[in-house]
C-alpha cells in the first residue's frame, strides 16, 4: 500500500506549496510590482519586515505548514530519483530511513526557528 | 530477476534522451533538474533564515553573507526554477490524476494519443513559466 | 520496360555474437532498395546477400504479431511497419530494443517484461470459477463498457514502449508501460472483478508511481494503444480508491438464454404477396 499513499501525499503537498510558496515568492521577489503584505518603506528582507512577519500568527502558521509540505514534497522527489537508479536492498532501506530522519530533523529545526523568532524579536526590542 | 544476454539498459542517458524524443520528454528532464535545484536551495535556505531566531545582529550578518551579485543571480535562478517547476507541476498533477488525457478511443491511424491531447497545455505551461520568470527578472534586476 | 527505381542504402547493424564478442559492434552492409521496401525486407536482403548469420525476430510481416520491435534510426519501431523511404536517410541504423538484454544481434530478451506482465494477472479474475471453467453463456457487456478498455486491448506486446520509457531505462523494479497498461485494460473491463488483487501489486514500488508522463511510450506505440493514457487513468482509479471515492460495481453477469413460455403478443406473419407459378 505504501507507494500509492506516499504519492497521493506528494501531490497534496504540491498543491499546498503552490499556494504558500507562490505567496512567499510574491512577497519576497515581486514586491516592487505587487507590494502585497509588505512593510511600507522597508525591503522584505530587512529586519523590520522580518519582525513584522514573526509577530503575525498567520505568517508563523503558514511558514511551518510550508516547511513541512516542502520538505515532504522535495525529499519524496529525491527518494524517487534515487530509487529509480536501482540500489540494492540495504541501500534502499538506508535511503528510506535516512531521508525520513533528515526530513524530520530539518522540520524540527525549522519549526524552532519560526517559533523562537517572535520571542527573540520582542526580547531584542527590534 | 536475472536476464540472460548482454546488458542493454540505457541508464541515466535514458532520462536525458537522444535528440529524437518528444517535447514532453524534455519537460520531464527539466522538471527533475529544477526539483533537485530547488531542494538543494531549500535546505540551505532553512539554515540561512533560521538566523532570525538569534536576533537582529545575527540576521544582518547572515544577510551580508548572502548579498552580492552572485547570490542575486542564484536567487533569480531559484525563482525561475520555481516558476517552471510550479506551473509544470500543475500540469503533471492534472494529467497524472487522469484528467486532460482524454477518454479511451478507437485507435485510427494516424493515432491521436494523450500526448497530443495535452500538447496545448504543455505549450501553455512553458509560456506561462517564461512570463512569470520574466516578471521576476523585472523585479530582481530592473526595479530594485 | 523500366523496372522500379533502385537506390543504394547502407544498413548500419548492431551485431553481437554471445561467446565470441565482448561488446556489441556496428557493421555496415550496402544493398539496393526499391520503393515500398520495409526495414524488414531490407534485413532479409542483407541476410541473403552479405550477413548470413544475422539474427532477429519477425513473423507476420504485417504489424500484428509484435515480434520485430527494433531501434531503427534512434526510435523503437516495428521493422515490418517501417518503410525505408519514410526514414528519409541513406543510412538505416538498426539495433536491438534498448532496456532489454541482448541475446544475439537484434534479438532482445523480453522475459523481464513478460514476467512483470504475469505478475499483474492479465486475465479475467472472477469469483465464479465453475462458470469460467465450464461456461453456460457469455457475459453481458454494452458497447459503452467495451469502449472503456478496447483501445488498450490492441496491445501486441512488442516492447517498443518499454524501450522508449525513461524509467524503464534505469529501474528494473518498475513494471513498465506494457504491463501497467494491460493491468488497466483488465481493471476497466466490466467482466473482471480482480481490481483488489491487482491493487496489491500496483500499490507498491513496481506500480505506476514511477511514471512521470514523459509520453514516449504512447508516441512510439505502433498500434495506438496509448499506454500513457492507460497509466494516468489507472492512477486516478487507484487514488480514488485510496480516498474511497471509487465506484464499486459487481462484475458483469452471465447472459442467460431466454426460457419459459413463448410471448403471446407476437403478431402473425402477413399474407404472402408472391404466389407460386
Amino acid at each position: 500500500m505504501r507507494d500509492r499513499t506516499l504519492w497521493t501525499w506528494h501531490i497534496g503537498a504540491g498543491v499546498v506549496i503552490l499556494v504558500l510558496l507562490g505567496l512567499h515568492m510574491a512577497i519576497m521577489h515581486l514586491d516592487a510590482t505587487l507590494g502585497i503584505f509588505g512593510t511600507p518603506g522597508a525591503e522584505p528582507v530587512e529586519w523590520e519586515s522580518v519582525v513584522l512577519r514573526a509577530q503575525s500568527l498567520f505568517f508563523t502558521v503558514t511558514y511551518v505548514l510550508l516547511l513541512g509540505a516542502a520538505l515532504y514534497h522535495g525529499l519524496y522527489g529525491l527518494r524517487n530519483i534515487l530509487l529509480e537508479l536501482n540500489p540494492g536492498a540495504t541501500l534502499r532501506r538506508t535511503i528510506n530511513v535516512g531521508l525520513s530522519v533528515f526530513g524530520l530533523a530539518l522540520f524540527a529545526f525549522g519549526t524552532w526557528a519560526a517559533l523562537a523568532a517572535p520571542g527573540a524579536a520582542m526580547a531584542m526590542g527590534g | 530477476m536475472q536476464s540472460r544476454g548482454h546488458p542493454n539498459r540505457l541508464g541515466i542517458r535514458g532520462w536525458v534522451g537522444g535528440g529524437r524524443w518528444g517535447f514532453e520528454r524534455y519537460l520531464y528532464t527539466l522538471h527533475r533538474l529544477t526539483g533537485l535545484g530547488l531542494l538543494a536551495y531549500f535546505v540551505m535556505h532553512i539554515f540561512v533564515t533560521s538566523a532570525r531566531a538569534l536576533g537582529p545582529e545575527s540576521w544582518e550578518q547572515t544577510m551580508d553573507v548572502v548579498s552580492g551579485p552572485l547570490f542575486a543571480l542564484g536567487e533569480y535562478l531559484v525563482f525561475a526554477a520555481f516558476a517552471f517547476h510550479a506551473v509544470n507541476g500543475i500540469r503533471l498533477a492534472v494529467i497524472e490524476l487522469g484528467f486532460a488525457v482524454g477518454r479511451p478511443i478507437e485507435p485510427v491511424y494516424p493515432y491521436a494519443t494523450s500526448v497530443g491531447r495535452q500538447r496545448r497545455l504543455a505549450r501553455a505551461v512553458v509560456m506561462i513559466a517564461a512570463v512569470i520568470a520574466l516578471w521576476g527578472g523585472l523585479d530582481f534586476f530592473v526595479l530594485q | 520496360m523500366a523496372g522500379p527505381s533502385l537506390k543504394q542504402v547502407t544498413f548500419h547493424l548492431r551485431r553481437y555474437e554471445p561467446g565470441k564478442d565482448r561488446e556489441p559492434r556496428w557493421e555496415d552492409h550496402r544493398i539496393e532498395v526499391a520503393p515500398g521496401m520495409t526495414v524488414l525486407d531490407g534485413l532479409w536482403k542483407v541476410k541473403e546477400l552479405s550477413a548470413p548469420s544475422l539474427a532477429w525476430r519477425s513473423s507476420c510481416r504485417m504489424g500484428i504479431c509484435g515480434s520485430c520491435g527494433m531501434l531503427i534510426n534512434g526510435r523503437p519501431r516495428l521493422a515490418c511497419n517501417t518503410q525505408i523511404a519514410e526514414l528519409k536517410s541513406d543510412v538505416v541504423a538498426v539495433g536491438p530494443l534498448p532496456n532489454f538484454s541482448i541475446i544475439k544481434d537484434l534479438v532482445p530478451d523480453l522475459e523481464p517484461m513478460f514476467e512483470a506482465h504475469r505478475e499483474l494477472m492479465p486475465y479475467l479474475l472472477r469469483a465464479d470459477t465453475p462458470e469460467q471453467d465450464d461456461p453456460t453463456g457469455e457475459y453481458w457487456q454494452t458497447p459503452h463498457e467495451l469502449e472503456r478498455y478496447l483501445q488498450f486491448s490492441y496491445c501486441i506486446k512488442c516492447g517498443c514502449c518499454m524501450a522508449a520509457c525513461p524509467t524503464v531505462a534505469t529501474d528494473p523494479q518498475y513494471a513498465g508501460p506494457m504491463p501497467l497498461g494491460q493491468a488497466h485494460r483488465y481493471n476497466s473491463d466490466t467482466r473482471d472483478a480482480g481490481f483488489g488483487r491487482r491493487r496489491e501489486v500496483l500499490s507498491g514500488g513496481s506500480g505506476p508511481w514511477r511514471c512521470h508522463f514523459a509520453g514516449e511510450c504512447s508516441q512510439v506505440c505502433p498500434k495506438g494503444v496509448d499506454p500513457a493514457k492507460a497509466i494516468q487513468l489507472m492512477k486516478q482509479d487507484l487514488v480514488f480508491d485510496l480516498l474511497r471515492l471509487r465506484r464499486r460495481r459487481p462484475p458483469a453477469a452471465v447472459a442467460e438464454a431466454p426460457h419459459g413460455t413463448m410471448r403471446e403478443d407476437i403478431p402473425a406473419a402477413p399474407a404472402r404477396t408472391v404466389t407460386k407459378p
